[in-house]
């Protein structure tokens, strides 16, 4: 299987390796794919609560180098990007960003779904009587 | 984070790439290449040719490879009929007698970790109404007598176990399963590619009674095989699949591949020569490697039977890693993986599957497969290499850092996607 330059890259110098604190309301925690379907991605954002935009993601995955580079290059991209801007990245994207064939589109696949895996536990955890917490409702609650 | 893809010192004497896959095939030897040249050229005649002194020279030299190949075995020359390679062999074994015993029974018997030659071979033979037991294999890799024991039934005309598998280089009990063939009257054939030359073999001390063997598994060309078929006590027969000028005693027609048929020969002659002392050296090499990973990494996992073992075969899972992506680090060192992302189906190995071991543990192996060119400088190199990935791809790896937290992976609701 010949890589992509890209992906061999993101493998080399993986970004954004590591771990947050997963019980944190800040931090929204994905945890997709199965051992043993040979990949598992787990993909941390902590969102600021008034702006919602992520301001740190950090993964760690389980994967071949694709799956590896798919959750380097997720990092990457939601970083700096609002909740719901992080929620318009599509799997395509990332396909075309670091060339995948057709047999490693799956990993991509896994990726947005840990970006939004990773949305909705945080969204989860935001919630309060099945409403958004406002950022002011926020603030006042403190 | 440091870069994955690691650059540890190259020693001395190491040329990388670095080949350590040979069980898939291995580097022709110079002198069987040196044996093989004049049959190219000056002493290019056909073995069936009768009536010149060009057909009676490659004659003699396909003789003379008949007797090499045989002494390696136990057998006779007579007994040697040669094809193009192991999957030939296998098929015109089992298809060969499975049409000649057809008035005997219909039953056939073999096992799950078969390489695909003998069980895709087993499945068109269930298409065309026979019926096919597949044997299951213990946590080691091993069939269990009392299976094939069981098994047997007065329908039975054929046991097809292999000798030493593939990836786990296991070597399936030959002497108990030959004495229960013959007592029981039931042809024996082992697919023997990865074991002849590796292991003593002796087809009468072992009651074997149709064995497949290939050059290119012993330092020898691709393109060439041969099939030993016993001719006495039983004499067996096989109905040919190839129609022809019935060359083979009728078993196998078509014009002999002199040049290849003389490399075989030649490398049977050195493998059977150099055996006890490079099982010496495979043994030590391999058990070096073997403690060099053990001993530097934990969460790993020896896949088959280390006592009913290849010399030259390791197969270890590096659990918590995914086996592509650790190739991917190593990629100065040709070795395979069981992992599902590095076959063409997009499963993981069968044969692993079959020890009970979980796909997790699949996709993480890693065979290594050490051969007559391999050195102790290239051993030490690749455990460096190997562990050093490892480890950089767990620190990468969600699985380990829940495994050492004590979490039970087992236990958790995965997405399976």
């Amino acid at each position: 299987m010949a890589y992509s330059e890209k992906v061999i890259e993101h493998y080399n110098n993986p970004r954004n390796v590591g771990q947050m604190d997963k019980s944190s309301t800040e931090v929204g925690t994905g945890l997709v794919g199965a051992p043993e379907c040979g990949d598992v991605m787990r993909l941390q954002i902590k969102v600021n609560p008034l702006t919602r935009v992520i301001e740190d993601a950090k993964f760690k995955t389980f994967g071949c180098g694709s799956a590896i580079a798919s959750s380097s290059l997720a990092t990457e991209w939601v970083k700096g990007k609002t909740v719901d801007e992080a929620l318009e990245i599509k799997n395509t994207d990332i396909v075309k960003e670091l060339s995948l064939p057709p047999v490693k589109i799956h990993c991509s696949v896994l990726a947005e779904d840990a970006i939004r895996a990773a949305i909705g536990d945080w969204k989860k955890k935001n919630v309060v009587g099945g409403e958004q917490v406002s950022a002011s409702a926020a603030v006042a609650a403190n | 984070m440091s870069t994955v893809t690691s650059q540890p010192e190259v020693p001395a004497g190491v040329k990388l790439p670095l080949y350590m896959d040979n069980h898939a095939t291995t580097q022709m030897d110079p002198r069987v290449l040196e044996a093989m040249i004049p049959f190219f050229t000056n002493k290019f005649g056909n073995a069936a040719s009768r009536n010149h002194s060009f057909g009676w020279e490659a004659e003699q030299a396909v003789d003379v490879a008949r007797e090499q190949i045989a002494k390696l075995i136990g057998a006779t020359a007579k007994e040697i009929i040669f094809t193009s390679g192991a999957t030939e062999s296998n098929n015109l074994a089992i298809k060969g007698i499975a049409e000649m015993y057809r008035e005997r029974g219909n039953h056939i018997i073999t096992q799950v970790t078969e390489h695909k030659a003998v069980l895709d071979t087993c499945k068109r033979m269930e298409k065309q109404g026979y019926r096919v037991t597949y044997l299951p294999v213990n946590a080691d890799g091993l069939i269990e007598l009392e299976d094939l024991k069981r098994a047997m039934d007065d329908k039975t005309i054929l046991v097809t176990i292999m000798f030493a598998n593939n990836e786990i280089g296991v070597i399936q009990p030959m002497a108990e399963i030959g004495k229960l063939c013959r007592e029981r009257g039931v042809i024996f054939h082992t697919d023997a590619v990865q074991a002849v030359g590796k292991v003593p073999i002796d087809v009468n001390a072992l009651n074997i009674d149709v064995l497949s063997l290939t050059a290119h598994k012993i330092y020898g060309p691709k393109g060439v095989g041969a099939l030993y078929v016993r001719r006495r006590n039983p004499r067996v027969q096989i109905a040919a699949q190839i129609d022809g000028g019935g060359h083979e005693r009728g078993m196998r027609s078509g014009t002999l591949n002199v040049p290849g048929i003389v490399g075989l020969g030649k490398a049977c002659e050195l493998a059977r020569e150099e055996m006890q002392s490079e099982t010496e050296r495979l043994t030590a090499m391999r058990d070096r490697l073997k403690n060099k990973l053990e001993s530097n990494l934990d969460f790993v996992h020896i896949n088959g039977s280390m006592k009913h073992r290849l010399p030259g075969n390791l197969n270890m899972s590096f659990v918590h890693v995914e086996g592509e992506s650790l190739l991917m680090g190593i990629n100065d060192i040709a070795v395979s993986s069981g992992s599902a992302c590095t076959s063409a189906t997009l499963e993981p190995s069968y044969v692993l599957k079959a020890l009970g071991l979980g796909d997790d543990v699949a996709h993480s192996s890693i065979r290594f497969g050490l051969g007559r060119f391999n050195t102790t400088a290239e051993v030490d190199y690749v455990a460096d290499k190997v562990i050093d990935v490892v480890q950089k791809l767990r620190e990468l790896s969600p699985l380990y850092e829940m495994a050492k937290e004590g979490i039970d992976l087992t236990k958790v609701q995965w997405q399976a996607h």
